[in-house]
């Protein structure tokens, strides 16, 4: 059902904080929203915007949206340590930062995810995940499910369908979870597995958990019937009606300012560049002629940037100068393999023009270029 | 009684001398909100130590995962001031005061405790001012006006001290425009508007006012007493225009593009340009574009661009040499790698075409779309982006006709390609007719390539893009 009466409201977007415009619900204790795009970047911002735009006090909202395929990283967490990056890029998976805490999970349309809203002194995890958990019995009474006190959902106690996460403002909260209907298992364990070795960091780690779809269990279960069951327990609890309200991510005039939120999400600082201060320590084992070289890399990456690069390198394998200039057009450029590839190759336009050169530099280069 | 005190705003960096000496030292003692001049804020005020809420659900403790503060930064209440983290929870802390900050208790990755000093701020002691010393000379005027402040419409943004500043100057709020986040009104606004209306007080700045185009208030023209001078002195400041420098440190692509250029500056420049009818090959295009489509393929011009070039190359490969650091050797290049000039979010990037002497244009317009595909989603590999000899750069797709394109080293020729026009020519029988003209802009290294060099393979890749049938002649 598509809202029909904003278009004849006014809306004030420089007032924060407005008492409600009219056309959320006003006479009602909550509202259930849905989403009805599937990018991921669209609807973590709308997250963002109700958390920033919207006064909880009387209402609390419950918005319901499934992304296309994602990795989504918590607020300070890496992705180097938490993913398989190059697989991200092969597959076209997209990677996001959200702004709650927590760790890394997959999405794709298998996947629901499930935002609570409420004000800051109402913040209740385990109520909400109680509500889940009442609703799937009422779909389906001989579900093993329940909540443990990590906040997660198990099925048959010991397989997870749902992770949570929470985001705490001055005057407003969140805490949203996921729900596993019938996602891609396979894609999910390759993509959460980072080949990483030798990363140092104080990032969050995520706790791997096996999983299991509901799907599995039931096969008759959608995520149509998942999300209708639960928008229906909310809409009991709450003493609404059963009425999910579908908005549209990309309506700047519903939710103005909701492209610079978006913008924001897919850009290299936010998505990257919060990663907390780590370290690379590994050894580079590239095969030179008829031997392989060791070679070692100590590398300092602060807002995802290289800080500090070392590389330790058989002496005169490279011209002195050439190494300096590698060491220095790394240093204060970001730990990425585009920007990366983009300065080796430029150095290469700028020295000798010796083809035994040019093949070592292209091996230390692809090497360098893989850790990224 | 009228009370003088010494204005100083963020936004003046000196006070004449004589300004100052009016400020009488005896006043000193009137109004404690009296400040010596000074560059920095004066540490008078009280320092609050900032705990750390409750955060809810029985925590008492949490990690400290960001500071968006520093010591001597300034706040405004409602700031945020640090990311925390607690069991999946990720909570930001705001001030409650406005002050500057003075210490920060903990650093990354430290434990905090609920209910334990968080920050130091330093707020002022007549709460609700700001800290800094921004206080206001009023022309002697008595003031009938309440100093109530009336909000009109809906609520205006303003912190406390911001509030308490306009009521003390007899402002209305919502006379004010403000422009800080959410329409905020700022400190700066109120002073901005006091100026306005005081006219000549403010001395005039060195620096000439930037107008700002977005935010429009009312022209306010010079204050009335302006008008007893003869020579009429721009004074007043209409628009306010808080916009600063910035300053970026130069990385990246960025940084790739200044090395390149600075070694082509090495390289003695000419410049050769000529126009292309392309009439018939748009023609051909048109006809082959379908074809290339059922093969899954996007047909642009370049491939054709790309495959006269290495024809007019094969004559003259010269073009595709390299001269040596020292200038003591040229080497003739066997490959013709052909660049092509990419603009990509993060810059200019320049992948190339490896060995279109052995391509048709039909396996070029593969790579092309390869190329195109990976360049937009930033995953060009080092091998793409190197070993290439001449360079195309297709400027016309956005714009443009003449250029003066810069050679990449270790190459010494590139080519810029203007957009077609449809433009009145004659033909042989001496008729007008609509032809489809494209400039190009050919630079070459002086030091090995002369201008009749650069000249024949211009008129050569020309002919064959005039008349494509005679490509066809020549193709191998």
């Amino acid at each position: 059902m598509v809202l029909q009466s904003f278009k004849n409201c006014l809306w004030l977007p420089c007032v924060l904080r407005t008492p409600k415009a009219c056309f959320w619900s006003t006479a009602s204790g909550g509202l259930i929203i849905q989403s009805v795009s599937n990018d991921v970047y669209q609807n973590l911002a709308v997250e963002d915007w109700i958390h920033d735009h919207m006064d909880l006090e009387k209402q609390q909202i419950l918005f319901l949206w499934r992304n296309s395929p994602a990795v989504v990283i918590g607020r300070h967490q890496n992705p180097w340590q938490e993913c398989n990056l190059r697989l991200l890029r092969q597959r076209n998976i997209k990677l996001a930062r959200r702004k709650s805490g927590g760790g890394t999970v997959y999405h794709d349309l298998g996947n629901i995810n499930l935002t609570f809203f409420t004000t800051r002194k109402k913040y209740e995890r385990m109520g909400n995940l109680k509500l889940i958990v009442k609703a799937l019995k009422a779909l389906r009474p001989q579900l093993d499910v329940h909540v443990t006190d990590r906040f997660d959902i198990l099925l048959d106690k010991q397989y997870k369908i749902s992770g949570t996460a929470a985001k705490l403002g001055r005057t407003s909260a969140y805490h949203h979870c996921t729900l596993l209907c019938n996602a891609d298992k396979f894609v999910l364990s390759s993509v959460l597995k980072s080949p990483y070795k030798g990363l140092k960091s104080n990032a969050t780690p995520s706790v791997p958990a096996s999983v299991k779809n509901l799907f599995e269990e039931d096969a008759s279960l959608t995520t149509e019937m998942l999300l209708d069951a639960i928008a229906k327990e909310y809409a009991v609890q709450h003493q609404i009606d059963h009425h999910i309200t579908l908005i549209n991510p990309a309506d700047e005039t519903l939710l103005p300012g909701i492209s610079s939120k978006t913008k924001e999400l897919q850009t290299w600082e936010w998505v990257y560049g919060k990663t907390p201060k780590f370290s690379v320590s590994t050894c580079l084992n590239m095969p030179y002629k008829d031997s392989v070289l060791d070679v070692k890399v100590n590398m300092d990456v602060k807002h995802g940037r290289i800080e500090v690069c070392n590389i330790d390198l058989p002496e005169q394998w490279l011209p002195p100068g050439l190494y300096s200039e590698l060491v220095k057009s790394l240093t204060g450029s970001k730990f990425c393999p585009n920007e990366t590839t983009a300065l080796v190759a430029t150095l290469l336009r700028v020295c000798p023009q010796d083809n035994e050169l040019h093949s070592r530099w292209s091996l230390l280069c692809e090497n360098m270029i893989r850790l990224m | 009684v009228c009370i003088h005190r010494v204005r100083s705003c963020s936004s003046i960096r000196f006070i004449k001398s004589k300004y100052v000496c009016v400020f009488d030292k005896s006043a000193l003692k009137f109004s404690h909100q009296q400040r010596l001049f000074r560059t920095s804020p004066v540490s008078c005020g009280q320092i609050v130590q900032f705990k750390l809420s409750d955060i809810g659900e029985g925590i008492t403790e949490v990690t400290v995962k960001e500071w968006y503060v520093k010591e001597g930064d300034s706040v405004s209440q409602f700031d945020s001031i640090c990311e925390v983290q607690s069991d999946k929870a990720s909570v930001t802390i705001t001030s409650r005061y406005d002050g500057i900050i003075r210490k920060l208790h903990y650093s990354i990755d430290d434990i905090a405790f609920v209910g334990k000093p968080l920050v130091d701020i330093e707020i002022d002691a007549s709460k609700g001012v700001a800290p800094e010393e921004d206080v206001v000379e009023t022309p002697p005027m008595s003031h009938e006006e309440h100093t109530h402040q009336e909000i009109k419409g809906h609520k205006t943004l303003a912190t406390p001290a911001v509030r308490r500043l306009a009521m003390e100057n007899n402002i209305k709020l919502s006379e004010v425009v403000g422009t800080g986040k959410d329409n905020r009104i700022l400190k700066e606004d109120i002073l901005n508007y006091l100026a306005k209306q005081t006219g000549a007080i403010l001395p005039p700045s060195p620096k000439a006012e930037m107008v700002s185009p977005v935010r429009r208030t009312e022209a306010v023209p010079a204050a009335p007493k302006d008008k007893a001078h003869k020579i009429p002195v721009p004074v007043s400041r209409p628009i306010a225009f808080s916009g600063k420098d910035k300053t970026e440190p130069v990385t990246g692509f960025q940084k790739a593009m200044v090395k390149t250029m600075s070694a082509a500056l090495k390289i003695p420049h000419f410049g050769y340009s000529d126009e292309v009818d392309l009439t018939q090959l748009v023609q051909l295009r048109e006809e082959l574009k379908p074809l290339a489509e059922i093969r899954g393929v996007k047909l642009s011009f370049m491939p054709f661009f790309i495959k006269a070039a290495s024809l007019g190359l094969l004559q003259y490969p010269i073009l595709n040499a390299s001269l040596d650091e020292n200038c003591q050797n040229v080497t003739y290049k066997a490959s013709h790698n052909i660049g092509v000039a990419m603009d990509t979010e993060q810059g200019l990037i320049v992948p190339n075409v490896k060995n279109v002497q052995v391509c048709s244009v039909f396996d070029i317009a593969v790579e092309l779309n390869r190329l195109q595909s990976l360049g937009s989603a930033g995953q060009l590999g080092t091998s793409d982006l190197t070993g290439g000899t001449f360079t195309l750069s297709n400027i016309g797709t956005i714009g443009g006709t003449y250029a003066k394109p810069v050679i990449l080293p270790p190459e010494v020729a590139i080519g810029a390609l203007g957009k077609i026009q449809v433009l009145p020519r004659f033909n042989g029988k001496g008729e007008v007719f609509k032809a489809k003209i494209m400039n190009v802009s050919w630079s070459a290294d002086h030091r090995i390539i002369d201008g009749a060099t650069m000249a024949r393979f211009s008129n050569l890749w020309k002919s064959y893009l005039e008349s494509p049938a005679s490509m066809l002649l020549d193709l191998k």
